[in-house]
């Protein structure tokens, strides 16, 4: 019977069945894993039809693959989006979007705690295309507006930032795009769309590491954009020459993952604000950054704009140099040292040393990374589990 | 450390050599060794492989066993477990059991000389009677197949030790996520790990745990000289699929507990059987035995005939007419004509397996869907 394409479904419906054909080949209940490179037609008149689009079907992998379209859709639909593109990962997908957005002479302007390599992709090599990158303070909305001149034609931020847990006002950013005819581009790969529909603000485009909560598992890299189909078919049409598409393998194994997506960014949330919570009461703890907790800065927006707050959160230590704040991390048990986040383990890092090590420690202070900054990733274990780990990890009493 | 803490962590270390989150899936057929006769970990696939290890790993933990062997299969694990009798051995299995188990007992375990008796273990004195002088094992499903018959387990495992008899049970509808019931006194536990513990409806597999290193060691001579072993690949989905096994169950169940309530309520479904309710038979079982919910699946029965029920079943739109269950999908079907089909006719009849009964797979989709969907099949 099929999905009735105008009921509101429930999320964890989409999850489970938003994007996919309801009768599938060999009636099998998943979708074949399509491993083929190309695709082949029965006869030259087929061939003619396909170029005269009177067939839609595919012709070779990097055009599209059926398991990266019936991806595509579930996260268009998770998002409340027309369509969705996925990359071979999130920076993939950012190359995408300002590769084919941006031309010599074009300005884009960021909010400064956007994810650091997509800064630097834009300021260090689209300048090379005569492209200019200016970036303001992040949530300096008059900054924002002061950057914009008749050239700029992309407006980018994250929301929340990373590490610091800055929460962008969606209406407002949005709003200053609108003002200026200029576009504007959220990367939600902290918030997802179970916390955050950027379009439902007038965001045009938003974009996800899918590496991270959307494929939950940390195993596979995956990036996808999504908005209107209309805005996103030079996009795609650019990712068809250019070739940073993903395995079908990976689409499968995302798609796998997003069946679960509900549940596990319910739980993902749970433990980010107990935890959050448990830091913030903790006497080693000197401050913890996390939108769901009333002291934190952009704690009244978060709260208007988003369900929840996700489960990356980051603290400093009371009286910690590098090597005691370290310390803490090294006793920890459950979370692995890592960069990255949204999977189901948690993960721990300093990143004064996973991502700014060789950087000079006032460049570092300039970024707002101080020597006793711990980031947590946290998963979807047993929350008691995660607060005895953390707490022997902070008090060093485990023998 | 708690359920959902072990499943993500044990048997789930980081690799190595890399340091990679996630092991790597060994496809290897074949380990080259150091020098003859002095073996490595692994020696060659069948005899054990990286990636099964760790499914079974994560497995054995969340049963609070010993180890656990995984199969190619659910019918594979079960077949490993009767390979253990001899000729003239005898097994007690309970009546509400998966016809793929029944098909096995009275059409394959009989070819080699086995005999069986089944007895409704509804009321464990029934096994009890039904033990002879060469009975070497007994075998049970909590919750049953498809009449969600809950048996207690404990007493079960009491009667069967005092007897001397190996007593094996099917938790493939349980999880370990509500009952372990290697705790309870069993001594090998059963999966059809193609249900909940893979819970995407993209992997076959069974497996065995057990509590016991000898039985393990019989288990695993069998295994390792048929051959049914599970695949790198789905040893990896199904590892990827426990993850978030606890989550999956736990919404599913309490999805199952309103869809019961919504049947049990409505004129035109004449009888509910679903242990959460407390008009169920074993409701009062089920809750010292099941812990954190009564499991996904149910069964109902029509105000209506057969061909009634033909008509429901074919006008869902989200629960699927498939056999199978306890993935992320939420499925329909008629244990008469699909599940156990296997049974012979009467022997369904005599236990109560009527042809109008309808048993539900309830999915991870909002439950509110969900009621939606049976409510305007059930008009069909
Ligand atoms: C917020 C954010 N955006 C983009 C990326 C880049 O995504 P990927 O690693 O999938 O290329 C990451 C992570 O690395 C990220 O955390
Ligand atoms: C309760 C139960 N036990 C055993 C099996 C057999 O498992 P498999 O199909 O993986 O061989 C099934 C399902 O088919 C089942 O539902």
């Amino acid at each position: 019977m099929g999905l009735d394409t105008d009921k509101p479904y429930g999320d964890s419906t989409l999850a489970v069945h938003g994007g996919e054909a309801h009768q599938k080949a060999q009636n099998s209940i998943t979708d074949p894993v399509v491993m083929a490179s190309t695709y082949t037609f029965s006869d030259t008149q087929a061939v003619i039809d396909y170029i005269e689009q009177k067939q839609a079907r595919g012709e070779y992998g990097r055009y599209g693959n059926p398991n990266e379209s019936v991806v595509e859709k579930k996260l268009a639909q998770l998002e409340g989006g027309q369509d969705a593109i996925v990359y071979a990962s999130g920076m993939a997908a950012i190359v995408g979007v300002v590769m084919a957005k941006l031309s010599a002479g074009d300005e884009v302007v960021f909010f400064d705690e956007c994810y650091h390599r997509s800064r630097e992709f834009c300021a260090k090599h689209m300048s090379r295309f005569g492209v200019v990158t200016r970036q303001v303070e992040a949530c300096n909305y008059e900054a924002m507006e002061a950057a914009i001149n008749k050239n700029t034609k992309l407006l980018v931020s994250e929301s929340p930032t990373n590490p610091h847990l800055s929460v962008v006002d969606m209406e407002r950013f949005a709003a200053i795009g609108k003002r200026h005819n200029v576009e504007t581009l959220i990367d939600a790969t902290l918030a997802t769309p179970y916390n955050c529909r950027p379009l439902e603000f007038g965001v045009d485009y938003v974009l996800h590491s899918a590496t991270k909560y959307l494929a939950g598992h940390n195993d596979l890299l995956a990036g996808v954009i999504i908005g209107n189909t209309e805005k996103l078919e030079d996009i795609r049409y650019l990712r068809g020459i250019l070739g940073s598409i993903n395995s079908a393998h990976n689409c499968y194994l995302l798609q796998r993952g997003l069946k679960t997506f509900d549940v596990r960014m319910e739980r993902h949330n749970h433990n980010g604000q107990s935890i959050a919570e448990f830091l913030e009461a903790h006497p080693r703890v000197e401050k913890v950054y996390y939108p769901g907790l009333a002291s934190h800065r952009y704690h009244d927006i978060a709260k208007a704009q988003m369900r929840g707050f996700g489960s990356l959160i980051t603290f400093e230590l009371r009286d910690a140099d590098w090597r005691a704040t370290a310390d803490v991390v090294d006793r920890c048990r459950i979370p692995k040292i890592g960069p990255s986040l949204g999977g189901v383990e948690s993960l721990i890092e300093q990143p004064m040393v996973m991502s700014y090590y060789e950087l000079p420690a006032e460049e570092r202070a300039s970024y707002g990374i101080r020597d006793n900054m711990v980031r947590m990733a946290v998963g979807i274990e047993n929350t008691q589990d995660l607060i005895d780990d953390l707490k022997q990890a902070l008090e060093g009493t485990a023998s | 450390m708690k359920f959902r803490t072990k499943a993500i962590h044990i048997g789930n270390q980081r690799c190595r050599l890399t340091g990679a989150v996630v092991p790597p899936i060994h496809l290897a057929s074949t380990y080259v060794q150091e020098s003859p006769g002095v073996w490595g970990d692994y020696d060659y696939s069948r005899s054990g492989n990286p990636t099964r290890d760790n499914m079974e790993t994560t497995l054995a933990a969340l049963e609070n066993g010993v180890d656990a062997l995984a199969f190619s299969s659910g019918m594979a694990a079960t077949h490993c477990v009767t390979m253990m009798l001899n000729a003239g051995d005898h097994i007690v299995a309970g009546t509400d059991i998966y016809g793929g188990t029944y098909r096995l007992l009275h059409k394959i375990s009989n070819r080699a000389g086995i005999t069986v008796t089944l007895a409704d273990a509804g009321n464990p004195e029934n096994l009890q009677a039904a033990i002879q002088p060469n009975t070497k094992l007994i075998w049970i499903e909590s919750p049953g197949n498809p009449l969600l018959s809950i048996t207690d387990i404990s007493l079960c495992a009491e009667i069967a030790a005092d007897a001397g008899i190996l007593i094996g049970i099917d938790n493939t509808f349980a999880t370990p996520v509500l009952t372990r019931p290697l705790d309870l006194g069993i001594d090998i536990v059963m999966h059809s790990a193609t249900k909940y513990l893979g819970g995407h409806s993209d992997a076959l597999g069974g497996a065995l745990v057990v509590k016991d290193t000898e039985l393990r060691e019989q288990l695993y001579f069998i295994q390792n000289a048929t051959g049914n072993c599970m695949s790198p690949l789905d040893s990896f989905l199904i590892s990827r699929g426990m993850k978030t096994l606890d989550l999956r169950v736990k919404a599913q169940s309490e999805s199952a507990l309103a869809i019961a309530e919504f049947l049990e309520a409505d004129p035109r479904v004449s009888r509910v059987l679903y242990p959460g309710l407390p008009s169920f038979e074993g409701h009062q079982l089920a809750k010292q035995q099941m812990h954190g919910g009564f499991g996904a699946m149910l069964s109902f029965e029509l105000a209506g005939d057969f061909e009634k029920a033909n008509r429901v079943t074919a006008s869902t739109k989200l629960f699927q007419l498939a056999v199978s269950l306890g993935a992320v999908e939420s499925l329909i079907e008629q244990p008469a004509s699909m599940s156990h089909a296997s049974y012979d006719r009467d022997d369904r009849l005599a236990h109560g397996i009527k042809d109008e009964l309808i048993r539900l797979s309830v999915g991870l989709e909002d439950p509110t869907d969900l009621i939606a969907d049976l409510d305007q099949a059930l008009n069909g």
